[in-house]
């Protein structure tokens, strides 16, 4: 994690999938690239022989029946959709030709 | 004084405007036994809020959407927690007029207990921000003083309390977004444990570290609102078994509260200080013993706390794509998408090492920093926020800055503990916080210590000064 650490806009916002307009792209570049001036501090920080933290619980595989249970009804799930079809989402195309 | 009580008495429309005041300064304890003791009426109650709602949201901005109720206790509910057949929008443009399909465990759980819900409140676009100014619906006001942030990112939550828009509220909380806004208004905020209350239901920010919980007008309904709340639930698999037990200690005698001295350097505003000093000398004075301790990981722990968030962040808005619900990426408001990048990149091949994983390391020295700390201590206390609510537009263009706001609320919520924030004083006029952090599942320890400090204080009595619009009937009541 060296100091010139340059934050690459176009290939995150392409990893995001986050369309970004130029102008933000701009001021994207600058207050990412002083923001991540400021968390290179953690490299300081000792952690040798130290196990990350990922979680806080003393929860352990959590686990339930695998019986059906009430969910959403077709037209709850649907509701909040701008595009459906035949009940179902419309999503993009995985092929060019679609 | 007698005499001003005859002369209300014969003014019935005064009297009945004065009720009404009344009404909405009602703590929720005070509410549940004035309903049951038939002093008043729900539908009263209901009419009472939406009516000062009326008059004061227009300028405060604390509210989204409301829907006046006949019946319940009226709550605020931070406008990212699913009630159903109610709009949820995140206070963000892509989730505009978007109805929630279900309810929110939490939801479920306070309808249980006779609450109804008067509105969805204003927040910082998906919880992200500490002013207030990031929702995508205007930003909210302070009502000790409108040109004044109120803190986020449970900020309408937190502004509808201190303006008795509301009995109590839901927020929040994963770096401070619960405790700082109550600071900054001058109210109660508890974040629960992490694990201690489902999050079912509330739209995940991080999810390692988002927790739901109370903003009320006294410590006593914060501690209720939680035993309501909290709990198991097979929708949350992080919510924990045990359940919350309440012991209400009765004095602070043998109590050691720990000071940690990195939380009184460089940056705590002076006028700050001084308020948080005299309210740990208060908390001697009703028997506790102070003991100075230190979290030496402190000044690592935002850096930390931005490379987890914006992780998770980046994650977790993944879903939005535009197909089962909301709109387009593009409707994502600039600090979602500041987040979003971030978070990508931190996660990106080359850096997830260096970043995400090195983060997740820190994290645990700053969990083992409260560990070792609490070995020699009941609580910790000190300042939740550094300075007072600034001013409206002074950080939002520097998003550095206005991430080192939340510096002294960040340590414990990567450590998972709980923490409140009571109001202890003023400095330029201006509410503080005194911010109770407690051990992994120890609530009841730091309400408790908010309790007798409150009842020994009286800071949550003073209320914001309100100008409230001429009445239509040429001021006749007014008083």
């Amino acid at each position: 994690m060296a100091k010139s650490t340059k934050i690459d806009i176009d290939h995150v916002s392409k990893l995001a999938n986050l369309p970004l307009p130029d102008e933000q792209k701009r001021i994207f570049a600058s207050q990412l690239t002083k923001i991540l001036d400021y968390i290179e501090k953690i490299e300081k920080a000792d952690t040798k022989n130290v196990e990350p933290t990922f979680n806080v619980t003393p929860n352990k595989n959590v686990t339930r029946k695998d019986t059906a249970g009430t969910c959403l009804t077709q037209d709850e799930a649907l509701q909040n959709s701008k595009n459906t079809k035949n009940g179902q989402f419309v999503t993009k195309g995985v092929f060019k030709s679609e | 004084m007698p005499c001003a009580l005859a002369s209300l008495g014969a003014r019935v429309r005064n009297d009945i405007f004065i009720n009404m005041n009344n009404l909405t300064a009602l703590s929720l304890t005070e509410t549940i036994e004035g309903l049951g003791k038939k002093e008043f009426s729900e539908a009263g109650l209901n009419q009472a809020y939406g009516e000062r709602i009326k008059k004061l949201n227009p300028d405060l901005n604390a509210f989204l959407e409301v829907k006046e109720n006949k019946s319940g206790i009226p709550a605020g509910i931070k406008d990212l927690i699913a009630v159903k057949g109610r709009q949820m929008t995140c206070g963000s443009k892509i989730l505009e007029g978007y109805i929630a399909p279900y309810n929110a465990t939490v939801i479920d759980k306070l309808k249980e207990n006779n609450i109804s819900f008067i509105g969805k409140t204003n927040l910082d676009e998906f919880a992200m921000g500490s002013s207030g100014e990031n929702s995508a619906y205007g930003s909210v006001k302070n009502p000790w003083d409108k040109n004044k942030v109120p803190g986020g990112s449970s900020s309408g939550s937190a502004v509808a309390v201190a303006a008795d828009l509301c009995t109590f509220a839901l927020g929040t909380d994963t770096g401070g977004s619960i405790r700082q806004p109550a600071s900054l208004c001058g109210v109660v905020g508890l974040k629960p444990s992490y694990g201690r209350v489902s999050r079912y239901g509330a739209q995940a920010m991080a999810s390692s570290l988002d927790q739901i919980g109370p903003i009320t007008k006294t410590v006593a309904d914060a501690r209720k609102v939680l035993e309501w709340i909290s709990g198991p639930d097979a929708y949350d698999s992080n919510a924990v078994s045990a359940s919350f037990k309440s012991t209400n200690r009765k004095d602070l005698k043998g109590l050691r509260v720990g000071i940690p001295k990195e939380y009184f350097g460089k940056g705590l505003d002076a006028g700050v200080e001084k308020v948080i000093k005299v309210a740990i000398k208060k908390l001697e004075d009703l028997g506790a013993t102070t003991v100075e301790v230190s979290l030496p990981h402190t000044q690592y722990a935002l850096a930390t706390y931005y490379l987890i968030i914006t992780s998770e962040i980046s994650s977790n808005l993944a879903r939005y794509d535009g197909i089962r619900f909301g709109s387009t990426r593009d409707k994502f408001g600039a600090e979602p998408k500041r987040r979003i990048m971030l978070g990508t990149f931190a996660l990106s091949a080359g850096y997830f090492d260096d970043y995400f994983i090195k983060a997740a390391k820190v994290r645990t020295l700053v969990k083992q920093d409260f560990e070792k700390a609490f070995e020699g201590c009941n609580v910790i206390t000190g300042p939740v926020s550094p300075t007072v609510a600034w001013n409206l537009g002074e950080k939002i263009s520097d998003p550095l800055t206005m991430y080192l706001s939340d510096v002294y609320t960040i340590p414990a919520s990567l450590a998972g503990i709980p923490g409140l924030s009571v109001p202890c004083g003023f400095s330029q006029d201006l509410p503080v916080g005194l911010q109770i952090l407690g051990k992994y599942l120890d609530e009841d320890t730091i309400l408790s210590v908010g309790e007798l400090y409150e009842q020994a204080t009286n800071w949550n009595k003073q209320k914001p000064r309100l100008q409230t619009p001429e009445r239509s009937d040429g001021g006749q009541a007014k008083l």
